[in-house]
């Protein structure tokens, strides 16, 4: 019942911000001026390799289930579940029909920072580009470089399962209007180049704030309870708090937290479970200076 | 409620004996897990070189990593789902749990029949046990 009810009062709020946003016309998707893409050469595929790691395109767009070198085949078709449907992650293997073989980095590189699909239409923030928006081109040249490299695959996704309205990309302009944003989401001191750092992995690339910070109604973060932890969107169980107000990583070292992002275990040798076990595996191929600026980043935001 | 009779009568008869209360499963099965916790980290010393080595510790510790495995996939009686991180799907797919827990049990009882005799080798032997740990939290274990 309540249930239901929360459902009724999303869906008007989404029509309303539907409305407001046409009503605006300032919600066409927005891409980057082409000269943004421009000029950047021959891309830096090992380093490439690590935006791919940091970004952790394998969790969603690798087949369900797959392992070791599999996972480098980008065949998409896993299902994501969220409040307003489900999404089918769609193939972004190198493959000239089914993947993105054929895109111009201009076009890869709006949809991974602005949420625009090839085609100018606005991609949906399961994809999380509210995220990616802080990758510098040069790094997305690197990364679309390295994707390249990776093997073809067929496959063609089942189209999106998202009942009315969600189902109208349309609509994600009124969203992407109320919470695209690619402005720090903390302030940090930007003297402290570790700290720079370790924002830029958490905040960008590393996408850790999709997971770990609580929505609204509408799927926007709660900027105010950033990292604070929040349900889990697969139904069970709830996504620990990561600031340093946290009962468990509260009481964690910088060293034990890196530790962590490097093996999978807590302290008292817990180890990493659900989604995070993949998110581990990913974070343990970069270098070790990244998990340490990961760690110092996680003690510097403001406790909740 | 027929559950909660007989962990009463249970308790009753533990404590007629003389003898510990009866646990619930979810207590067993916590406390099996925080043993194995313990273990990993007590072999985690010896190979970072924070304690020395010592053969009975690492005998004793892969000895408790074995026996609380092989002990923890009975401590899943239907209905006790509740009040842990044990996920629903381990209901789901016993037989798949199951053998996940039987082949870190077997992992342990190979690394005991040809105990690490140094640091490094109890290192290489956190190899090859720490994987499994993730390897079930992934589907089996949520955080509440
Ligand atoms: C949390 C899951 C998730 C992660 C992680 C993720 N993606 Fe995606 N991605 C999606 C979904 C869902 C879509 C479909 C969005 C839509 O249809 O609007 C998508 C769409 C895309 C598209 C557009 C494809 C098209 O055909 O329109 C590109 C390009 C892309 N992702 C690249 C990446 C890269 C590169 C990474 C890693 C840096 C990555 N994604 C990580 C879920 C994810
Ligand atoms: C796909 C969702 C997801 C993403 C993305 C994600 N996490 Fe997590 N994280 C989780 C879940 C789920 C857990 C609980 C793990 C468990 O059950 O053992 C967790 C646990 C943690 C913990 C341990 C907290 C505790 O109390 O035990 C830390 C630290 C952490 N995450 C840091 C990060 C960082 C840093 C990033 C970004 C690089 C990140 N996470 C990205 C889902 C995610
Ligand atoms: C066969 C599956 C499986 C394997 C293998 C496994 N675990 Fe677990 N573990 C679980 C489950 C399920 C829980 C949650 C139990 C509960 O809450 O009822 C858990 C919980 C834990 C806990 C938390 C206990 C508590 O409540 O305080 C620790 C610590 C732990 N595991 C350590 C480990 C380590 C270390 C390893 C590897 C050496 C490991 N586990 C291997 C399934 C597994």
């Amino acid at each position: 019942m309540a249930r239901r009810a929360r459902k009724l009062v999303s869906t008007v709020l989404f029509l309303g911000v539907v409305v407001a946003g046409g009503a605006w016309f300032v919600t066409k998707p927005e891409r980057w001026p082409a000269a943004h893409w421009d000029g950047f050469g021959a891309p830096d595929l090992s380093h490439g390799e690590q935006v791919f790691w940091a970004g952790g395109c394998t969790s969603c767009h690798a087949a369900p289930g797959a392992e070791g070198d599999a996972k480098l085949v980008l065949s998409g078709g896993l299902p994501l579940k969220s409040p307003f449907g489900t999404f089918h992650v769609p193939n972004i293997s190198p493959d000239d029909t089914a993947g993105i073989g054929r895109w111009t980095l201009a076009q890869f590189g709006d949809a991974m920072t602005r949420g625009v699909g090839p085609d100018g239409e606005h991609l949906y923030p399961s994809f999380p580009y509210g995220s990616y928006a802080r990758l510098t081109p040069t790094h997305v040249n690197d990364l679309y470089g390295y994707i390249k490299t990776l093997p073809k695959s067929p496959n063609v996704a089942p189209p999106h399962d998202l009942p009315f309205p969600y189902d109208i990309r349309a609509s994600l302009g009124g969203w992407k209007l109320l919470f695209y944003s690619d402005k720090p989401r903390v302030p940090v001191d930007p003297a402290n180049a570790k700290l720079v750092r370790g924002q830029y992995l958490v905040e960008g690339p590393g996408h850790c704030g999709e997971c770990h910070t609580p929505r609204n109604a509408l799927g926007g973060f709660r900027t105010d309870l950033w990292l604070a932890g929040a349900p889990n969107p697969d139904g069970e169980g709830q996504i620990p708090n990561i600031t340093p107000g946290s009962k468990a990583i509260g009481a964690w070292s910088e060293a034990d937290i890196a530790t962590y992002l490097e093996t999978g275990f807590t302290p008292d040798f817990d180890s990493a479970g659900g989604s995070m076990a993949e998110v581990v595996q990913n974070i343990a191929k970069l270098p070790a200076a990244d998990r340490d600026a990961i760690a110092a980043y996680l003690k510097a935001v403001p406790a909740r | 409620m027929k559950l909660r009779t007989l962990f009463l009568a249970a308790a009753l008869a533990g404590l007629a004996a003389g003898a510990v209360t009866a646990a619930e499963p979810q207590e067993v099965r916590e406390g099996l897990m925080k043993k194995i916790g313990g273990s990993m980290g007590a072999l985690s010393a010896i190979a970072k070189g924070q304690k020395p080595y010592d053969a009975e510790v690492v005998k004793a510790s892969l000895t408790a990593i074995s026996t609380s495995i092989k002990a923890f996939p009975d401590q899943f009686p239907a209905g006790s789902e509740a009040n842990s991180e044990a996920s629903p799907k381990i209901w789901e797919n016993k037989a798949d749990f199951d053998a996940k827990a039987a082949s870190l049990g077997a992992d342990a009882d190979t690394l005991l029949a040809q105990l690490p005799a140094d640091p490094a080798g109890v290192g290489a032997a956190l190899g090859k046990l720490g994987p499994h740990c993730g390897d079930c939290h992934q589907v089996y274990r949520v955080k509440k």
